[in-house]
């Protein structure tokens, strides 16, 4: 694939996998997409086509229903989905990375076994209560409480922008509460799995958000909702540190889907700098637009090569917290970026909303907030240089 | 059931298709390869055939070093295993040429089923699947919509301008398969992760005991004597109706020798 520098050094395998995810994003997401996306939507065919080709399993082993596959497989497969449409690639994103991954890095056997084959196979999704309205970066706002009663945990309190929550495939949330007070006297944190369908745990209508509006997000209301004590997930306490190290691997698949938001932005604006012509000449003839895709390409080129850094790390077992923020902050300013001059390049076209360009523009921005904002990535680089705290 | 599916692979449907200006034939280093769309129709029914009945799925192709890659993807879809058959010799083989060596390929392999795309998207001639039958004496069985197997029958739609006709004949048999017939599935990563461990036989014309001679560029009953790019398109004429707008374009189409 010419836009996909790099490609002839991927291992054959994930090649296929990028030509196998891209003609599915081409052929079956993008010809429906559209429509979904302006009703607000929940795209549930096009979930289970994903599910099929064993999208939700890529990084897990095939033990578990998984493909055997790596996280870096699942960042190949989400930039290819994004290159397209952006609502579709985070539910991915949300599902694996949030939803199953959890479970399978600090789940008990028992758990893994009720769990992940539903997960994997996408059939169930699962989702991760960590935000809260009063709390999102600074994670030591949560106020979310649970407590020890009669074998079983009572949860209560309010979670904020939780993806994959409401679905009628939604099978789970795992939520991020405190249950105690740590002997330095901090809040101790730890995670609980919540079936969904608990009683006590309400799903807040959809919200109205700026773009993403086909993926699922809502706010989740816990009121004495009652699950067994053995919900809990990994060990007591060990909630902050296991949140931690969801989030740096979830920015290398936040960068990827910024990539290919990034890379869908030059895709089309090359096709329609060839077709729309003015003045006498397609408008790709003239400096002022061939330029601005000049720009748009090597942003969308140097995105790749940040999070292909920062997976190669990951896998090699090596640290790889400054390179996965570099990544994420890096790619998701190129997708801003790349959406705006896109959308400048359509013209009065890129504002209409059933233009894949103006879908991109109102994708773009919460790139730069989720997952840890970008002056958070700035904070997390900042102190991997080793600068005074 | 052993069933053999013959795949091409085709420069990408979306890219700008060229000639090479040395011998008049495609120019395949200019756009990325990819299986011709209806091959992949062709691919996914056998591998549902397989599945409903039993048997081995053998993916057969005939190309440059590259369609190996086509090969893979049939593997990764869920085709058994693959026979390759790349020569220099092949190189300008025509429709007539392709289909003597895909029927001696065949031939020697014995399968009960032979399924084609009805159609390619680089030559569009549609003529192969019936040439090899032909040549290997089976019913041909083409331009199917819906195909079932019954014991030692085949049961086609043959799709029509009108609606279709059922066929049927004797296995062993060949069929083509238009796009109507069914969805292809898209490879997952467990079938590409096994695609890497099936086996294929990359065979030369030699080792497929093909007459040389009766093959390539030098055999083929056509030839290319020169091409040139498709003229940009004309203005066109416009037509002002003034009451008489009808005859009008009566007139110039009478002219134009389109009625």
């Amino acid at each position: 694939m010419k836009n996909a520098p790099l490609d002839h050094r991927l291992p054959t395998e994930l090649r296929d996998l990028r030509e196998s995810v891209a003609q599915y994003s081409r052929d079956v997401i993008a010809p429906a997409i559209g429509e979904l996306y302006i009703n607000h939507e929940f795209p549930y065919d096009l979930v289970r086509g994903m599910a099929d080709m064993g999208l939700f399993g890529l990084p897990f082993p095939e033990e578990f229903g998984g493909m055997g596959g790596d996280y870096f497989a699942l960042c190949i497969a989400l930039e290819e989905v994004a290159r397209v449409d952006s609502s579709l690639a985070i539910t991915l994103e949300a599902a694996v990375s949030l939803g199953a991954m959890p479970i399978y890095r600090f789940g008990t056997p028992e758990q893994k076994n009720t769990w992940l084959p539903k997960l994997t196979s996408g059939h169930m999704i699962g989702a991760f209560g960590l935000t809260e309205p009063g709390a999102g970066s600074d994670a030591g706002g949560m106020r979310t409480t649970a407590r020890l009663d009669n074998g079983e945990w009572v949860i209560n309190g309010a979670k904020a922008f939780i993806t994959n929550s409401g679905t009628d495939i939604t099978g789970l949330v795992t939520v991020a509460a405190i249950t105690g007070t740590k002997s330095n006297g901090r809040p101790e944190i730890s995670t609980i799995i919540v079936p969904a369908g608990t009683p006590g745990l309400a799903i807040e209508p959809a919200y109205s958000k700026v773009g993403w509006n086909s993926s699922d997000t809502h706010g989740l209301v816990f009121t004495d909702c009652r699950v067994p004590a053995s919900n809990l997930l990994g060990e007591r306490g060990r909630g902050y540190a296991q949140f931690l190290q969801i989030l740096d691997e979830g920015r290398i698949a936040i960068a990827a889907l910024a990539t290919g938001l990034a890379q869908g932005c030059v895709d089309e604006s090359i096709r329609y700098a060839h077709e729309r012509e003015a003045f006498g000449h397609p408008i790709g003839h003239y400096q002022a637009v061939s330029f601005l895709i000049a720009d748009m390409d090597v942003r969308a080129h140097t995105s790749r090569l940040a999070y292909y850094d920062a997976g190669a790390r990951m896998l090699a077992g090596e640290p790889f917290k400054r390179e996965a923020a570099i990544a994420k902050l890096h790619s998701s300013d190129a997708a801003m970026e790349n959406s705006r001059w896109a959308t400048q390049v359509f013209g009065g076209y890129g504002y209409m909303n059933e233009y894949p360009v103006a879908r991109f523009y109102r994708d773009a921005k919460v790139l730069e907030i989720g997952e840890g904002t970008n002056e958070v990535q700035r904070m997390l680089i900042a102190r991997e240089l080793g600068l005074p705290q | 059931m052993k069933i053999a599916v013959c795949v091409k692979q085709v420069p990408d449907t979306w890219a700008e298709k060229k000639l090479r200006d040395d011998d008049s034939t495609l120019d395949r280093e200019a756009a990325d390869g990819v299986m011709n769309e209806l091959d992949e129709y062709a691919v996914e029914e056998a591998l549902r055939l397989a599945e409903a009945n039993g048997g081995e799925v053998v993916v057969v192709t005939m190309g440059p070093e590259r369609a190996a890659e086509t090969v893979r993807k049939a593997l990764s879809m869920g085709a058994d295993a693959g026979v390759h058959l790349v020569d220099d010799s092949l190189h300008g083989s025509d429709a007539l040429a392709t289909s003597y060596a895909l029927a001696e390929v065949l031939a020697a392999r014995n399968f009960d089923l032979v399924i084609f795309g009805s159609e390619s998207t680089d030559a569009r001639m549609s003529v192969v699947p019936a040439m090899v039958a032909e040549r290997l004496g089976l019913p041909q069985v083409t331009f199917a919509q819906k195909v079932d197997v019954d014991g030692s029958k085949v049961a086609i739609q043959r799709q029509t301008e009108y609606g279709y006709d059922d066929v049927e004949a004797e296995l062993p048999a060949v069929v083509s398969v238009v796009e109507k017939i069914n969805e292809p599935r898209y490879p997952s990563f467990k079938g590409i992760m096994a695609a890497k461990k099936k086996p294929v036989e990359t065979l030369t014309v030699a080792d497929a005991g093909l007459d040389a001679a009766k093959l390539g560029a030098t055999a083929a009953w056509t030839k290319v004597a020169s091409f040139a790019a498709r003229p940009p398109k004309a203005a066109g004429t416009v037509v002002t109706d003034e009451g008489d707008g009808g005859a009008k374009i009566a007139t110039y189409l009478t002219e134009q020798k389109f009625v």
